[in-house]
């Protein structure tokens, strides 16, 4: 009675488009009804209240994992109509963590013995989307009864299923491999379709344990017409194929065959790609491989364009006289219309970058950089960065060309890849003396660039330039120039730590003119009148220069102003007495050449590893945060800093303020010094937020600056480090002008954590690896037995023995690999020698004939 | 493995139909269709050709791996850790998510089989076909792939035992 005034799906659907409402009230009210529907005892109103709920939950995104248990009764229905909403229900929203999962074995394992062989299919394909480990366990049996059915449908389905089955629950790969096996040699197409796909995976997983199939597989691939089959075929034989070397030598004629007669793309580029890719030894093949592509790449269809870049960057590592024959392809690729195509020319053109053709493949890009849109511009710039860079600049010969293409770089005006650029400028500076000269004459072109100083992107570069003219000034030609446009005021645009940087390179572009003055004043008897004129002229710009940053708001910004101011008027009056500097006392004079030995040092390249190589010393606590700062240094973070209060302003440097706010609230309240210093580091906190590590609860202070800086590497450096030390890796090399290399190699950018996840799936793969070896063995006994009669005595003993150790030590097995896995791990692997070494003499036989 | 989910979403953003092959909560669900349908639908702002040209194999099967239609832009895009073969039908776009490894060219083959399918069941499917007939298209899909492999590719075979069901209905 319920069931005609109930609204079907169709209704909820029609309703839903014509409502004016609004989306999410329309559904409330839906699912309100839904609700009352679903808990009625009648199972067709049920069952349609669940249908619509799958519908919501499909489509709006609305939660149906509470209706679980409804779903469940909705599938005991014996009306195939119900059976099927239930099941789509269920495949749609059970997982893992489900509750009443344990409820559906007995379900499953109804609908899988049933007579009707499409409730079977439902039960099957609810099991291949929602299988655990435990349902799996459960219903082997009945899969493995299914794989042997006699209509193909269920085969078909059950074979679709054996994949899921097998990777939950690995020890059903023992009953069920056999059954699966004497699938690939029917002649229904359906199941072998699905068989196919089926190898497909697991030969992904471990080639080595269908190495012994591959007769089969030769067989079909040989005979088959149907493309699909042949593409996943294919896959299979290049995952095999590089396991075994001698396959390929077989597979090759069949393959190249198949890359001749068909018509289909799809099918070319499969063999391609396997040529390519697993039979790269065998000459023809690859020949008529790289014809193939050159066909896909004059193509006009972007697909293919696509795809034939893809496959010769493939071939590159190994064969690239194949992408030098078709570099003009290539290069007409970098105009495409197609980002993904312009993206792999561009990858492809990389990796034919050699000592020869740098100079003229970079001209090249940059133009093409020039023109392209922002997005490729920086994909050109970071590319050629990067291979530029590689193995310590292996590839750059001259490298006053390379470094005015970097200058060349920071001017285009999309470029946004600023970081790169600085670190690179350093780096050179550091490493190769005689790029030195070249390198200040570019930075000082850049710095006098007004572009740049407007591009936020660029500024580190400008950081890079200002550090190198300051460290390498005695390559300049004119440090008067060069002060010039470190003291300009344009520099107002920069961030604060760049200002700092400048200063500091005006300092020791004042520095090494002083001294060279001194020097000249020492040597020679009296000064002439315009060297003291340019001196004091130098001396002026600077100090009008840099007096007003002296009350800046930056703290670094303002020392290091104040640092050189102090500096000037120590060195002006030492200057103004001109005439007889003959004696050393003075002051300035003594200053000056202290200063300039501690510049004159030269700051090398540290390896990464260095610091790990620091070894911590005794006593020396590192903490995890800075918890105990208030303990430490809460005494010394109370002194007032009396001249520079500008209490208006921002909070860095309120600190007096603070104060006065920290003695109300001590008049207040009763725990006095906790308060004061935590607020304190509240304080300090809010300051250098950026140097705190980032805690686990949100701090209501920090205004969210942790998040938007990385860790820094040292938290309170009180040694007068250049701010731009980078501690970066070299490999041990040789050098044309002198690249200074460090002793220890290690290539650590990538990341071990690939490393870590294919071994964690190599030690998963391996149980059911060995499965699939045992069930092998054990199908192949009566086979071997016949064949090969001759030298094999031994190991058809070999396996006997084996295979009656087996039943014995699959408990043993299974126990040790919960306790360990190591041992069990060797076990494992000599045994799967053994296994492999006996299979292999069987094969030959086979394989040569 | 081989094919991670299949989705089918409007012009407008709106998704008509989502078949996961491994399982995400919804929040993620939501979060990679949005990804991916700006990606997508970002591409292709312009009008598209169709030109479509077969060419049939002798098989039993009626498999095909024909030769596919003009684009002004190649139809995979590359997406974290996997590869999304998309195409796009009248107003819906027919994305694919595989994993790297899986060729793109049989994808385009396997997401035109699916709306031939389609067309030949419903006659002149459309996008509201879809909307009314959600389970339907569930089913079919269903047939034709399973756990992520495709297992059948005949047309024939995909429709009959979906016509039958809906006969005995």
């Amino acid at each position: 009675m319920d069931n005609l005034f109930q609204r079907s799906l169709e209704d909820l659907i029609k309703g839903f488009r014509l409502q004016l409402l609004g989306d999410s009230s329309f559904i409330s009210r839906a699912l309100e009804e839904i609700r009352r529907e679903i808990k009625a005892t009648d199972l067709s109103t049920k069952s349609t209240a669940l249908h619509k709920l799958s519908y919501l939950a499909a489509i709006h995104g609305v939660d149906m994992s509470w209706a679980a248990f409804h779903a469940l009764e909705v599938v005991s229905s014996s009306r195939f109509h119900h059976k099927r909403i239930g099941y789509q229900a269920i495949t749609q929203s059970f997982h893992d963590q489900t509750s009443v999962l344990l409820l559906i074995t007995n379900q499953l394992r109804k609908d899988l013995n049933s007579v009707n062989e499409y409730e079977v299919s439902l039960a099957l394909e609810c099991l291949s989307r929602i299988g655990t480990r435990d349902l799996a366990r459960d219903l082997s049996p009945e899969v493995f009864t299914l794989l042997g059915s006699s209509k193909s449908f269920v085969r078909k389905k059950a074979t679709g299923v054996v994949l899921r089955v097998f990777d939950k629950y690995p020890d059903a790969v023992k009953v069920c491999f056999k059954r699966l096996v004497e699938n690939l040699e029917t002649s229904d197409p359906q199941i072998l379709s699905a068989v196919v796909g089926v190898f497909c995976e697991l030969a992904s997983k471990d080639p080595t344990s269908c190495l012994p199939l591959a007769p089969e597989f030769f067989k079909i691939l040989v005979d088959s017409r149907n493309n699909w089959v042949l593409i996943k075929l294919l896959k299979i034989f290049s995952k095999l194929a590089s396991v075994e070397p001698r396959l390929g030598r077989k597979v090759a004629e069949p393959i190249c065959e198949h890359m001749k007669r068909t018509v289909a793309k799809s099918l070319v580029f499969e063999c391609v790609r396997t040529v390519v890719s697993s039979l790269s030894d065998h000459e023809a093949a690859v020949k008529l491989a790289v014809a193939k592509i050159r066909e896909f790449l004059v193509e006009d269809d972007p697909n293919l364009k696509y795809l034939g870049l893809h496959a010769l960057s493939i071939a590159a590592p190994k064969h690239l006289w194949a992408v030098l024959e078709n570099k003009e392809a290539v290069v007409k690729a970098l105009s495409d219309e197609d980002p993904n195509v312009k993206l792999e020319a561009l990858h492809l053109l990389m990796a034919m970058v050699t000592e020869d053709n740098v100079s003229e493949i970079s001209r090249i890009l940059m133009n093409y950089a020039l023109k392209s849109d922002p997005l490729f511009c920086n994909e050109i710039i970071i590319s050629v960065l990067s291979v530029c860079s590689r193995n310590a600049y292996e590839i750059i010969v001259d490298f006053d060309w390379y470094v005015s293409l970097l200058g060349e770089m920071a001017r285009i005006p999309h470029c946004q890849r600023g970081e790169e650029i600085e670190h690179q400028l350093i780096d050179i500076g550091m490493r190769v003396r005689d790029a030195r000269p070249q390198l200040v004459r570019v930075s000082w072109a850049l710095l006098i660039d007004p572009a740049l100083l407007g591009n936020m992107f660029l500024h580190p570069i400008l950081s890079a330039a200002s550090w190198v003219s300051g460290e390498y000034v005695e390559f300049a030609k004119n440090p008067y120039e060069l002060v010039e446009a470190l003291v300009q005021p344009r520099t107002d645009l920069l961030p604060p730590y760049i200002r700092a940087i400048y200063i500091h390179s005006v300092f020791k572009v004042l520095v090494f003119c002083l001294r060279s003055y001194f020097s000249a004043q020492e040597s020679s008897s009296g000064s002439s009148s315009t060297v003291y004129e340019s001196i004091l002229n130098l001396v002026n710009v600077i100090e009008i220069g840099v007096w007003p940053l002296s009350g800046a708001y930056d703290v670094e910004v303002q020392e290091r102003a104040k640092n050189v101011l102090g500096f000037i008027g120590m060195a002006k009056q030492d200057i103004a007495k001109k005439v007889n500097l003959q004696d050393n006392e003075a002051e300035a004079c003594r200053v000056t050449a202290f200063m300039e030995d501690a510049f004159s040092e030269e700051l090398g390249p540290i390896s990464a590893n260095a610091r790990e190589k620091v070894c911590v010393p005794d006593g020396l606590e590192l903490e995890e945060n800075l918890g105990d700062l208030e303990e430490i240094c809460g005494k010394f973070l109370k002194p007032v800093e009396s001249d520079s209060v500008s209490c208006t302003d921002k909070i860095t440097f309120s600190v007096s303020n603070l104060r006065i706010r920290d003695q109300q609230e001590a008049s207040s309240s009763t725990s006095l010094p906790p308060k004061e210093s935590s607020s304190l580091l509240a304080e300090h906190r809010k300051r250098h937020g950026m140097y705190y590590l980032t805690s686990e609860k949100n701090d209501p202070d920090s205004n969210g600056t942790p998040n938007d800086y990385p860790p820094a590497n040292d938290l309170a450096s009180e040694i007068l480090l250049d701010p731009l030390d980078p501690k970066r890796k070299a490999k041990h090399r040789k050098s044309r002008p002198v690249v200074v290399k460090l002793d220890e190699g290690g290539e650590s950018r990538i990341t071990t954590s690939q490393a870590k996840t294919k071994q964690e799936s190599v030690t998963d793969d391996e149980s059911l690896s060995r499965d699939i070896q045992s069930a092998l063995l054990v199908n192949k006994k009566g086979k071997e037995r016949e064949k090969c009669e001759g030298n094999s005595n031994l190991v058809v003993q070999e396996e006997e023995t084996s295979r009656i150790e087996k039943p014995q030590n699959s408990e043993k097995k299974k126990k040790k690999k919960k306790n360990g896995e190591r041992t069990s791990g060797k076990h494992r692997s000599r045994r799967r020698s053994e296994v492999a070494s006996s299979s292999e003499q069987v094969e030959i036989p086979d394989l040569l004939l | 493995m081989g094919i991670r989910f299949i989705l089918m979403v409007n012009k407008q953003g709106q998704t008509r139909l989502a078949q996961y092959y491994e399982w995400l909560t919804l929040e993620e669900r939501r979060a990679l269709e949005g990804e991916i349908v700006r990606k997508c639908l970002a591409r292709n702002d312009q009008q598209i050709r169709f030109e479509l040209m077969f060419e049939f194999l002798c098989s039993y099967a009626g498999v095909l791996a024909g030769w596919l239609a003009l684009n002004e832009q190649c139809s995979f895009v590359e997406h974290r850790n996997y590869k999304i073969v998309y195409r796009r039908y009248a107003s819906l776009f027919f994305m694919v998510g595989v994993d790297d490894d899986e060729n793109e060219l049989a994808i385009l083959e396997f997401i035109h089989l699916l709306v031939e399918t389609m067309d030949k069941h419903f006659g002149n499917v459309c996008e509201l076909d879809i909307m009314f007939h959600l389970e339907k298209a569930h089913f079919m899909l269903e047939e034709m792939v399973m756990n992520g492999c495709i297992v059948e590719t005949s047309k024939a075979n995909i429709l009959s035992p979906i016509q039958l069901m809906d006969k005995a209905h």
